[in-house]
């Protein structure tokens, strides 16, 4: 585990950036990791996270884009526009969270991702 | 846990850089419900990782993009030893359609769409769709026919000509 400063803040990344502590993030660093990767943030992109940060609270895993636009109403194709290149990992790059696993969609249904939160210790 | 200190701040590498550029190829080739979707989840994922997508429909994976087909693919135990069913049971009148029914349902449960909600889904990435012209003329259908998203009805050496230096799925 690794600890990295962005901005004035210390916090747990995995190898390749993304935080790993949920409660280490708030809307300060959220900026600040979106402007590391070029991106300024608009009303448009906090709607965006803030799903993804409420929605992965629930379901303790990262909303894929199909649950994003399924879910929260926002088109695939904003969210293209929004994070462009790779938008699921940017987005949960900026929100603070793991990489989505999903292929299409987050695999699991209610049960099975409570189930799997209830393993990992419930969301911290 | 132990904690090491990063020197510099860690930035995921999004290949904003190195991977533009990167294109794939699909060749739709099958009109059943369950060969549908390889082809369209491969697409899909590699759209989500930034990569160029083209798909190319044609012979039986035409119903793909056919309006009057795409909503209505199959899938059969026929043939198909995966199942573990005895094989005569396919051939059962109204088997195809229980199956089917299965399959569909099995899809849906896994949060996966139908074939035209996850077309729209490729196109609203920037995925783009090709029809086989061979496979127009063959069965007698033309741009009207087809899902409005697909961008045109063109040869197969065109199709080679726009997927230049893509990697290639044949599906």
């Amino acid at each position: 585990m690794t600890v990295t400063t962005i901005g004035a803040a210390q916090v747990h990344v995995d190898a390749e950036g993304f935080l790993t502590e949920y409660g280490e993030w708030n809307e300060d660093l959220g900026s600040q990791l979106a402007a590391q990767i070029g991106i300024e943030l608009t009303d448009a992109h906090w709607r965006v996270i803030r799903f993804l940060r409420e929605d992965y609270a629930e379901q303790g895993e990262t909303a894929t884009l199909r649950r994003v636009s399924t879910q929260a109403g926002i088109p695939v194709k904003e969210l293209f526009a929004l994070f462009p290149g790779k938008p699921a990992k940017k987005m949960a790059y900026v929100a603070g969270l793991p990489k989505p696993v999903g292929c299409v969609l987050s695999v699991a249904g209610p049960s099975r991702s409570s189930e799997r939160t209830a393993r990992r210790g419930g969301i911290r | 846990m132990t904690s090491t200190q990063a020197g510099t701040a860690i930035i995921p590498d999004f290949g904003d850089g190195a991977s533009a550029g990167r294109k794939l190829a699909v060749i739709c080739s099958k009109g059943n419900l369950d060969m549908a979707y390889p082809g369209l989840i491969l697409a899909n994922a590699a759209l989500g990782e930034g990569v160029e997508v083209h798909l190319f429909f044609t012979f039986w994976g035409f119903d793909m993009i056919t309006k009057s087909r795409m909503r209505d693919l199959k899938f059969t135990m026929l043939g198909n030893t995966a199942t573990h069913m005895p094989q005569g049971l396919g051939g059962l009148p109204g088997m195809t359609a229980v199956a089917t029914h299965q399959m569909r349902k099995q899809i849906r449960d896994v949060g996966v769409p139908d074939v035209p909600e996850f077309l729209d889904q490729i196109v609203d990435s920037g995925g783009h769709l090709w029809a086989c012209r061979l496979s127009a003329d063959m069965m007698q259908l033309d741009e009207n026919d087809l899902y409005d998203p697909v961008e045109g009805v063109i040869s197969a050496g065109d199709f080679i000509d726009k997927t230049e230096g893509a990697q290639l799925l044949f599906i």
